[in-house]
């Protein structure tokens, strides 16, 4: 395994440039995760490391060696690095075991049939490997998508939306016993999805990427508690932007009061911001004075989701127990629970507008 | 519970058995004892046939791998000069039947030919005779069969190569092999299975065919049928050598039926094309440009301008009301034909779609055998059980009411539809069969459930969503039986004569310039086809 550093690379494609400038490094041994919209680079920026796709300027090395700059492109079977496809990519003529034994055929015949055993053992497909793929499942074709790409033991592993065809309810489990797979083996790996579940499950750091820019690279933790841009705070969790204005002392005043917040020097007194808020900044509490009127509602099984009005007309989501049935109309008490406000400069589109959970019906 | 049998099953059943009985009958015969006549076939021709049948397939097989699959690869893996025309011009040699090609190829090749005559100015030796290869062998016929036949290789192998998830090949290259051992080791594999079944069907058109090794005088089974046909007259010994004909067709029915099975299993369905293919330059890109454009060049450019010089040639004398004659038997007779076949192909799928009932769906199967069943056979076997009905009813007739009622069914166009319509089922049943099924039962339903009745889903579902399906269908089989050279030379009423037939004769008489003018006529007729197909292939891929 080798840490893996990319700098600032660009990649174009028939003219357009796909990624301009972009940079990121992974050290040995830790699992990242490329998340973000369809169409925002994630998968070319995998594929350039995988040697699939030349890039234009900037560098990307693995451990030590340039693997691709403007000069050099390795050939991709030189590389050492393993990739998982969308599709998973088996070999449909081949067995299971010699799906894995594809890339280890320089192994002595010991060395392969041990590796192939360990291998299935980890992924938990022991006994089927004269089974042809056409005959596994989804998961389990996957696992051997997975064991084939270990097999050589890579510098470093890339997953393409690994988990993306199958069934909804398998992703999130599969997803952390692939990582557990990856934590037992060492491997520096790097998956991409659209899917922050999966993201928040198998991985150390995530970034999120939006029109070919890496717009933040950190933990799960972060990324919803503080992220830089108002795009992460959209596509990661649930919240509203509401209106306010710095109020000096590192503190912005809102509809709902004066509120602690991170801000960076760049913010003057008076200036007009948007605040972040989430659904659970704002807790339902029947016993609370302040009350707000329920405006719409989603049951989500385990919790409630109102959307309230605030005095000015802005809206704000809220979680609250699931017993908690609350008519449209009523009002309800609320209270604050708000460490820290992340702050963005004025947004054009304000209030719930593109945040709410379902659009109400009229 | 369903009805089982309803007069629509029962009809349904009866048109596929009646249309097979001559088959039946035909295969009946490998229970009559063998006479004189097979004894000596035995002692001295059929040995022959069955070796020159086994290297003819070992030869064609090896030749139509070596054309189609190489050229199938750089077209679905590659860009390169000429590519968007090689993509479908590949396909034009389908145009050429294989007795037509033999026949330019003959004329090019002959010591009065173009070629060598070229050659001895060249060395300027005007007596001294050149060694030159023989066309007219069996090493020529090969060489013809494979010119024409390639496409059926190349189609079925760049819809494979194409098919195949391209992150396959990538995945192969991720974990550390290099190109070749991609293609040879993934590529080609998963390939395999449908370039089989690209190739049986080229081995069973190989069998099939009588023209050209006829004209080239290599003996297989199909002259082997037609001459103790034509020249014995013996029913039995023709019926047991088509019989041991069809052992042969059997087994590669079986190999395609296994292949197509395999096949399945061997295309991902998730699979997603997000690939642009690279770009090849330099010497790779005239490699590339050189094998695809030789099978074009040899299996139809050259032949092709073979056949409009002889054209040209003979066009003021041949012009005439005898060769009007000719174009309007063949296209009247093909035009009769894809009507009928089309009409018993709709009956049995609308059969097969509604009734939802086993029997129907068998006969459908049985109906349909008749594509890989050769030209020659067919005719022997609907002319057994037809003859056998004209001469008995004839009998009964004189004997009972003292007038001959001669040939009712056999010796008229009778026979030759309803042989052309078994032979060519399978063709009408696959096209429309595949404009059916995008009918979805639901969509009836749906329709139903918002007040349509019968008549109107027929005229506002059916009838828009088959009619291209249908005009293909007409289309190929229209032209399946515009080349058709075996069943009319044998079936064909006293005097009646088609193009097919008429280039058979001048061509058999050395007399290859006029044969020019009705084969140049199949051919441009042939392109039709070849362009519908090349356009479905396009809409598939946009």
């Amino acid at each position: 395994m080798r840490e893996l550093q990319i700098n600032q690379i660009k990649t174009t494609y028939q003219n357009t440039t796909i990624l301009e400038n972009l940079s990121l490094h992974l050290k040995a041994g830790e699992i990242g995760c490329l998340l973000g919209p369809s169409g925002c680079g994630k998968t070319t920026l995998l594929r350039s490391i995988a040697g699939l796709q030349p890039i234009a300027q900037g560098e990307i090395r693995l451990g030590e060696q340039v693997v691709s700059s403007s000069q050099t492109h390795m050939a991709i079977e030189s590389r050492k690095v393993g990739m998982v496809f969308q599709d998973y990519a088996l070999f449909p003529h081949m067995t299971i075991a010699d799906n894995i034994r594809f890339g280890i055929e320089h192994f002595t015949k010991k060395e392969q049939q041990e590796r192939i055993t360990s291998l299935l053992e980890l992924v938990d497909l022991s006994g089927k490997e004269k089974r042809y793929p056409h005959e596994l499942s989804g998961g389990q074709q996957q696992r051997v998508a997975l064991a084939r790409a270990l097999a050589g033991k890579p510098q470093i592993l890339l997953m393409d939306e690994p988990f993306s065809g199958l069934d909804v309810e398998l992703r999130e489990s599969l997803a952390r016993q692939v990582r557990c797979i990856l934590k037992a083996e060492g491997i520096t790996a790097l998956m991409v999805t659209h899917n922050q579940n999966e993201a928040f499950a198998i991985a150390d750091s995530v970034g999120v990427m939006k029109e070919g820019d890496l717009l933040q690279w950190d933990t799960s933790y972060n990324l919803y508690h503080k992220p830089n841009h108002p795009f992460i705070a959209d596509f990661i969790g649930q919240g509203v932007l509401i209106k306010g204005s710095v109020c000096g002392c590192r503190q912005v005043h809102t509809e709902l009061g004066v509120l602690n917040a991170h801000l960076t020097d760049d913010y003057v007194t008076g200036e007009a911001v948007s605040v972040l808020v989430r659904p659970d900044d704002i807790i339902h509490n029947d016993d609370s004075q302040w009350e707000l009127e329920v405006v719409n509602r989603v049951f989500r099984g385990s919790h409630f989701l109102f959307t309230l009005k605030l005095a000015n007309g802005e809206q704000v989501l809220c979680m609250s127990q699931s017993h908690h049935n609350h008519e449209i109309g009523s009002k309800i008490g609320v209270k604050l629970e708000m460490d820290h406000a992340v702050v963005f400069p004025l947004q054009k589109k304000h209030h719930a507008e593109n945040l709410t959970p379902l659009p109400s019906c009229p | 519970m369903k009805k089982h049998f309803n007069l629509w099953s029962i009809l349904t059943i009866a048109t596929a058995l009646l249309l097979t009985v001559p088959l039946w009958v035909l295969v009946s015969f490998v229970f009559e004892p063998t006479n004189e006549n097979w004894t000596h076939l035995a002692d001295t021709l059929l040995p022959e046939y069955i070796i020159n049948s086994l290297w003819l397939m070992l030869g064609v097989s090896i030749g139509t791998l070596l054309l189609g699959i190489p050229s199938a690869w750089f077209i679905s893996q590659y860009h390169f000069v000429g590519k968007r025309v090689f993509h479908w011009a590949l396909l034009l040699p389908m145009a050429m039947p294989a007795y037509i090609i033999a026949y330019t190829y003959t004329g090019l090749l002959e010591f009065e030919g173009p070629v060598q005559s070229a050659l001895r100015t060249l060395f300027e030796t005007q007596t001294v005779n050149l060694w030159f290869p023989e066309i007219r062998s069996l090493g020529g016929a090969i060489v013809m069969f494979s010119l024409v036949l390639y496409p059926y290789v190349y189609l079925l192998a760049r819809s494979a190569f194409a098919n195949q998830s391209h992150s396959v090949m990538q995945a192969s290259r991720t974990l550390g092999a290099g190109p070749y051992k991609t293609f040879f080791k993934v590529a080609l594999p998963i390939a395999r299975p449908a370039i089989i079944a690209g190739l049986t069907l080229a081995l069973m058109e190989t069998l099939a065919d009588f023209g050209t090794v006829q004209h080239f005088g290599v003996a297989t089974f199909t002259t082997g049928i037609y001459r103790t046909w034509t020249g014995f007259g013996d029913t039995t010994t023709t019926a047991q050598l088509s019989i041991l004909l069809l052992v042969f067709v059997t087994v590669l029915m079986m190999v395609e039926f296994w292949s197509r099975k395999q096949a399945k299993y061997f295309t991902n369905p998730n699979q997603q094309s997000n690939l642009t293919l690279p770009t090849l330059t330099g010497g790779r890109a005239v490699g590339a440009f050189t094998l695809c454009l030789i099978p074009i060049l040899f299996g139809f450019i050259l032949p092709a301008l073979q056949l409009l010089d002889w054209s040209i040639n003979v066009a003021s004398t041949s012009l005439n009301s005898e060769f009007f004659t000719l174009v309007w038997n063949s296209f009247s007779l093909a035009f009769i034909t894809a009507l009928v076949t089309v009409s018993i192909a709709l009956l049995l799928l609308y059969a097969k779609r509604s009734q939802n009932n086993k029997m129907v769906d068998h006969s459908v199967r049985v109906a349909s055998l008749g594509y890989a069943i050769p030209g020659t056979v067919i005719a022997v076997a609907v002319m057994i059980p037809f003859a056998w009905f004209d001469n008995t009813l004839d009998a009964w007739s004189r004997e009972t009411l003292g007038i001959s009622t001669g040939l009712l069914l056999s010796g008229t166009l009778f026979a030759l539809i309803f042989a052309y319509s078994f032979r060519f089922l399978s063709v009408a049943l696959q096209s429309i069969g595949s404009g059916l099924s995008q009918i979805k039962p639901s969509m009836d339903e749906s329709a139903k459930t918002l007040g349509a009745s019968h008549w109107t889903i027929l005229k506002r579902i059916h009838i828009p969503l088959l009619s291209s399906s249908l005009v293909t269908a007409f289309i190929l089989v229209f032209v399946e039986v515009l080349k058709e050279l075996p069943t009319t030379l044998i079936l064909r009423p006293f005097n009646f004569n088609t193009l097919s037939v008429r280039a058979y004769e001048m061509a058999a008489d050395e007399r290859l310039a006029d044969a020019g003018l009705p084969a140049l006529l199949i051919v441009i007729t042939g392109l039709i086809p070849v362009i519908i197909l090349s356009k479905l292939i396009g809409k598939r891929h946009a």
